[in-house]
């Protein structure tokens, strides 16, 4: 195989792995500070139709992104509301956010299915970008690219170098001692979801702002709950994120390298690929369930009441 | 001053009420909607709620849209009141649709009712299978049945997309992603003259009828109960873990096939690829709505295919989009939950606080969640 198509390859999987990095970014977070937000799919869904209405009708791209963060942080308020403030079962606030989003999302954005816009454009880096075979592929993408390498970073500084991370881990990890120690657990909770939010509606610009300029109804095609598989695989960690989120992508553009190959394959068939590996990940990563157990934050999706302490 | 205190234990009539609430909140809610939109309340509330009851093909097709709700909801709510996490009935609805339409499509018109049955028990197995799937992963690897049934809907409607593009199409249609009509002979009996409501209906009812008795009145019923509602009650009880979560999934994919076979052999009578305008996730309503009570779920999935229906006519009444359907169904489960606040916890008007530390009655339910996600 020749430098150009591996590079080709991994411009690709980099491109459709980072959604899948954004989504769990934020759901990481979230299920860090003990919360489940199954709702990642319709947040993403929110944020790519709101981000695109945005971009649409003012004819700014960044005001689209905003927009779609704003959307985003909208559902997940929605979400603490419920499952924060009222204490509804997380697992079944979650799916209620997501069966919502998709009708909202495919009500709202009706009118705006079959317009176009031009969408991000690639950024070279002077210098960096003519870096022979890393420097196409990691120093000439579009900017949400770049904050997606930027967030990854602080997220990981933040939630292991710093007394805002500490808290967000304790209050997942054991609600019942931080409050104790008075860190407001219901408010660091919310901070988290709405974290988790705003990188979802990211994500969901980046589908629909870059990496294809059109906004369709569900256009996020299960990449909110493959996210949610993919926090799992990494345990939690941002570095196997990063790593697992452009393996995921790979897996989910395997079907066009094979067809580049000439295999002659029912693309209906090649469309199960993203789905079929998510499964097969989730067995490969539950073989070592000691350290499955180890990761997961202790109170994961387990609702805490301040009024009962 | 509003005062907001747990329950010490979950309030019985609110149990009851909160579904009704929750309706009532969801039409004021979709009233504002409407006026935003421009359309009279009055006249969306006639298009919604009278039109489909007003003549008897208008009620067919509400029994239409009612009768996999049903089947997949009763499935559902087993599963859940054991606390297994079964998202999958999308899925395993489609694949009782594919393959009891490959028998379906060698049938001739002079079938017999015994090719009805094996084309009907073809669906059921085939559901029950896809949820065997999720089942044994969770079994013997531990993943998450939310995930796994979340990816096998996914695979399961490209299986359907595959299948009406390649084997099971239509050889003399044009290349249309469809399989060819069926054989008459092959096709449900109807209940009606002058409309599309089959037997599926009456089998759904039954179904549920014979569910709700099974899970309040016999033992296998009262093991899945416990089960979801202590899992350590149920393990020095001795009731195995294995049998229950079997038990509950084949049973849910078993209901979910046999409505995607009698849909196929049904009111649509060929395969397509929009065999499911999403019946499986609004099932997950449907079984919340009925108080996850096979009973209540008659009543629900009835409600909830009104809502189809309503849509769909508001859709040629009104110039509404369909996605509105998903819309309200989002809202409807938004209220649902928000109204079980009011079975846990008491609102009072009261300044006064009891100082006292009640025990908060939902913890048992809560706890089991988290343990089910533990798992994974």
């Amino acid at each position: 195989m020749d430098m150009e198509l591996i590079q080709q390859i991994l411009i690709a999987a980099l491109k459709t792995g980072t959604p899948l990095l954004l989504i769990a970014l934020g759901e990481l977070v979230t299920e860090k500070s003990g919360v489940l937000n199954l709702g990642q799919e319709g947040m993403v869904l929110m944020g790519a139709m709101a981000g695109f209405a945005g971009a649409y009708y003012t004819g700014n791209l960044f005001l689209g992104m905003s927009l779609a963060m704003v959307a985003g942080i909208t559902m997940a308020l929605l979400f603490g509301a419920l499952a924060l403030s009222l204490n509804t079962s997380q697992v079944a606030t979650g799916l209620a956010l997501t069966i919502f989003s998709i009708g909202l999302s495919s009500f709202l954005g009706g009118s705006l299915v079959g317009s176009t816009i031009p969408g991000f454009k690639s950024i070279a880096i002077p210098f960096l970008s003519d870096i022979p075979f890393i420097g196409n592929l990691l120093f000439n993408q579009d900017i949400l690219i770049y904050f997606s390498f930027a967030i990854a970073g602080a997220t990981w500084w933040v939630l292991h170098k710093t007394r805002v991370g500490l808290t967000v881990r304790a209050v997942g990890e054991n609600p019942h001692s931080a409050n104790a120690l008075g860190i407001k657990v219901i408010k660091i909770r919310y901070l988290a979801t709405l974290f988790g939010g705003a990188m979802a509606g990211l994500a969901g610009a980046y589908l629909s702002l870059s990496y294809t300029p059109m906004w369709m109804e569900n256009m996020s095609a299960g990449r909110g709950w493959i996210a949610l598989a993919l926090v799992v695989f990494a345990s939690w960690r941002v570095g196997y994120l990063m790593l697992g989120a452009y393996l995921f992508g790979i897996a989910s553009i395997l079907h066009l390298v094979m067809q580049g190959f000439g295999f002659d394959i029912s693309p209906n068939l090649l469309a199960m690929m993203p789905y079929l590996a998510t499964l097969i990940v989730m067995v490969l990563i539950s073989s070592d369930s000691l350290k499955q157990k180890l990761s997961t934050p202790m109170s994961l999706s387990k609702p805490f009441d301040p009024k009962l302490h | 001053m509003l005062n907001v205190q747990p329950r010490i234990e979950s309030a019985k009539l609110m149990a009851w009420l909160s579904p009704f609430i929750a309706i009532c909140l969801t039409m004021l809610a979709s009233s504002l909607m409407f006026i935003l939109l421009d359309v009279s309340p009055l006249r969306a509330f006639e298009v919604f709620v009278i039109m489909p009851l007003s003549d008897s093909y208008n009620i067919g097709e509400l029994m239409v849209k009612a009768a996999p709700l049903m089947l997949c909801a009763t499935g559902l709510a087993i599963c859940f009141r054991a606390n297994v996490w079964n998202i999958g009935a999308e899925g395993q609805l489609l694949i009782g649709a594919v393959v009891s339409s490959y028998f379906a499509i060698q049938a001739g018109e002079n079938a017999g009712v015994g090719m009805m049955i094996l084309i009907l028990t073809s669906g059921v197995i085939a559901g029950a299978f896809w949820a065997a799937i999720p089942t044994a992963l969770d079994r013997f690897f531990k993943t998450n049945i939310i995930l796994s049934t979340i990816m096998l809907n996914y695979i399961g409607l490209y299986t359907l997309l595959w299948a009406v593009h390649g084997p099971l199409a239509d050889p003399q249609g044009f290349g249309f992603p469809e399989s060819a009509m069926f054989a008459d002979a092959i096709l449900l009996p109807l209940i009606q003259e002058d409309g599309r409501a089959s037997i599926s209906i009456v089998i759904a009812i039954i179904v549920a009828l014979i569910t709700g008795l099974a899970l309040f009145k016999t033992l296998p019923g009262f093991i899945v109960r416990v089960y979801g509602e202590d899992k350590a009650a149920a393990r020095y009880a001795g009731f195995s873990s294995n049998k229950v979560v079997w038990g509950v999934m084949l049973f849910a994919g078993a209901l979910a096939g046999f409505a995607g076979a009698a849909e196929v052999t049904g009111p649509i009578g060929q395969l397509i690829p929009s065999v499911s305008p999403g019946y499986g996730y609004a099932a997950i309503i449907v079984a919340y709505l009925g108080r996850l009570n096979p009973f209540g779920i008659i009543i629900s999935a009835l409600f909830m295919g009104c809502l189809y229906m309503g849509s769909d006519l508001a859709q040629i009444e009104l110039g509404l989009p369909t996605a509105i359907t998903g819309l309200f169904q989002g809202i409807l489960l938004f209220f649902m939950l928000a109204c079980d606040f009011l079975i846990n916890y008491k609102i009072s008007f009261s300044s006064k606080k009891i100082p006292e530390k009640p025990v908060l009655a939902s913890s048992a339910d809560s706890e089991l969640v988290s343990s089910s996600e533990s798992n994974k």
